[in-house]
């Protein structure tokens, strides 16, 4: 809904994207491997775009009932998604306290 | 309101950079924070362009909705055990599958299944995508939560059946795109595919969750991705195939870490294939030696040098706290000590890292299999706590072995060997692990937290 595109610029997007994200994701060390995941879980949460245009264009109950479900679904995962990543990171520091490194 | 699509079009292309430089940063963890909170951002300006969308009504809805949505995703994140995140992450997975689906299905009935071609083909996809990705992480999440047996749940003809209803969901697809406007047609597909998703999970073994949970992460992706060339959106189209790359990349990076390909590790039911030949050689007249925590203790306290290796055995115990104060008494004493992380150990990728983390285990005393391999023909004293699999030397001497010819951390070259077990049950693989019989080895057998704390007190008075 954010103009007319056609299938085929769509799919250029897409695959520009694929090649975007292969070479983004490439440089994520191991160690990073559950964040990445858990911060890729939140961005897909990005279908509540979709959710919204939906429920908030749908005009018969059908359409606001599925609507309604996948939008709570969506903010589930947004929501989730965000806070969990976030914990995670929180977590990854360097030496608590600057001891004993100088030991050896 | 806004009215013009170009208005429209630039707001959700900031938000499209923010997403990418959210992952950008994610390769450092000094970073990685500020990219989550970037693509918070992103997220925020999306959903704001989106309200902003001219026609958007039934506000009453979208409120009780995110409402409700918030607090599920809110109490779900803040109050999970950081053991539990593999499951966590699972179920978030499966919900935006589960919205992907059904906005497909919203669009199939608003359109009153009128479809153009690529309309239908984007709408039975994100359909049969999200679906198979919501049921497939629901199940997921039911096995690592262990409300069905993590192990591989098999019957005779399971890929014939499989075959079978994906085959008639893919049908029907192709019908859709052909332009069939019953309804029948797409509620069939989200049913056929909602039980192949489950299915498809069912099979699978604990050890191979990692590979699942990346893949379906991928999936959720694309099926995000497919409900964007529905709605026209390019942020949707965008941020899901980020997603989708992302997934599928880490999949592949999994399935290579363990040498088998992605179709083994998902119709192999792996633990099924337990050979004969490597049974036998458990008979041959050696003993598993089992130990006391004060003879480790001692052992532990005049090593010059430690690898831990921690697995699955570890999380399930939660006992990530006591082994870091562990490895802290044995520093004070002047013992090197560093952790070796396989890349399959746990439940997901990294699983390891994040246990660590959360004990204040700086990640600079983190290894991984390359590194810390070179560094075991030097170590007196390899520490084994609940890992299993991912130190079989099996994996490297028998071709007979299901593991055969996986990547394996090489602790039976160390001096010696401390292996913190709960019981001789083999892991999940199913697969008996020759390590044990080494001369080298020794077992301490009891739950993982409960001989780590037994090891510092002895470790404190010895």
């Amino acid at each position: 809904m954010t103009g007319d595109l056609t299938f085929v610029i769509e799919l250029t997007i897409l695959v520009l994207a694929a090649f975007l994200g292969f070479e983004v994701i490439s440089k994520v060390p191991t160690m990073l491997h559950t964040p990445l995941m858990s911060g890729t879980n939140f961005i897909h949460g990005i279908v509540i775009v979709g959710a919204i245009l939906v429920l908030g264009l749908a005009d018969d109950t059908f359409t606001k009932t599925i609507g309604f479900v996948a939008m709570v679904l969506a903010t589930a995962n947004v929501v989730g998604g965000w806070f969990v990543t976030d914990r995670m990171l929180e977590m990854f520091k360097r030496r608590p306290e600057p001891k004993k490194d100088d030991e050896r | 309101m806004i009215s013009d699509p170009d208005v429209l079009g630039l707001l959700y292309l900031v938000s499209i950079v923010c997403f990418v430089l959210a992952l950008r940063f994610l390769s450092s963890p000094k970073h990685a924070r500020r990219g989550n909170w970037l693509g918070g951002v992103g997220m925020l300006i999306a959903i704001g362009t989106t309200l902003l969308v001219e026609g958007i009504s039934n506000w009453a809805l979208i409120v009780i909705a995110a409402a409700i949505g918030s607090v599920v995703g809110l109490v779900g994140a803040r109050r999970v055990k950081m053991t539990a995140m593999p499951q966590m992450v699972a179920l978030f997975n499966g919900v935006g599958g589960g919205a992907a689906a059904l906005i497909a299905l919203a669009e199939f009935h608003e359109h009153g299944g009128v479809l153009t071609w690529d309309e239908g083909l984007s709408i039975a996809l994100s359909a049969l995508i999200g679906s198979i990705s919501f049921s497939g992480s629901l199940v997921a999440f039911a096995k690592l939560q262990e409300l069905v047996s993590g192990r591989p749940i098999v019957f005779p003809g399971q890929n014939v059946v499989n075959i079978l209803v994906l085959g008639v969901a893919a049908a029907l697809g192709v019908a859709i795109v052909a332009g069939v406007e019953g309804q029948w047609a797409i509620v069939t597909l989200i049913v056929l595919a909602l039980f192949f998703g489950v299915m498809f999970v069912l099979p699978i073994g604990g050890a191979d969750m990692p590979v699942v949970i990346s893949l379906l992460n991928a999936f959720t992706g694309l099926a995000a991705s497919a409900t964007g060339f529905v709605l026209d959106s390019t942020v949707l189209i965008v941020a899901g195939m980020l997603v989708g790359a992302s997934g599928t990349l880490l999949t592949l990076l999994m399935a290579k870490a363990m040498n088998r390909s992605i179709a083994n590790v998902l119709f192999g039911a792996f633990g099924q294939v337990q050979t004969g030949a490597s049974q036998a050689r458990a008979d041959d007249g050696r003993t598993v030696r089992a130990t006391t925590a004060d003879d480790v203790a001692v052992q532990l306290s005049f090593a010059r040098k430690v690898v831990v290796v921690p697995g699955y055995g570890m999380a399930v115990a939660q006992a990530q706290h006591d082994v870091r104060q562990l490895a802290d008494l044995l520093e004070e004493r002047g013992v090197d000590v560093k952790y070796a992380i396989h890349p399959v150990a746990g439940r997901m990728p990294g699983h390891m890292n994040v246990l660590l983390a959360e004990a204040n285990v700086p990640y600079t005393q983190l290894f991984e299999m390359d590194e810390i391999n070179p560094e075991f023909p030097q170590t007196d004293v390899a520490l084994v706590i609940g890992a299993n699999d991912v130190t079989n030397p099996a994996a490297r001497s028998d071709p007979g072995s299901p593991i055969y010819g996986m990547p394996i951390l090489d602790v039976d070259k160390a001096a010696s060997i401390i292996v913190m077990k709960r019981s001789m049950n083999p892991g999940f693989a199913g697969i008996d692990n020759e390590l044990y019989l080494d001369p080298k080895t020794t077992m301490l057998f009891g739950d993982a937290k409960e001989s780590v704390l037994k090891l510092i007190s002895a470790v404190k008075s010895s």
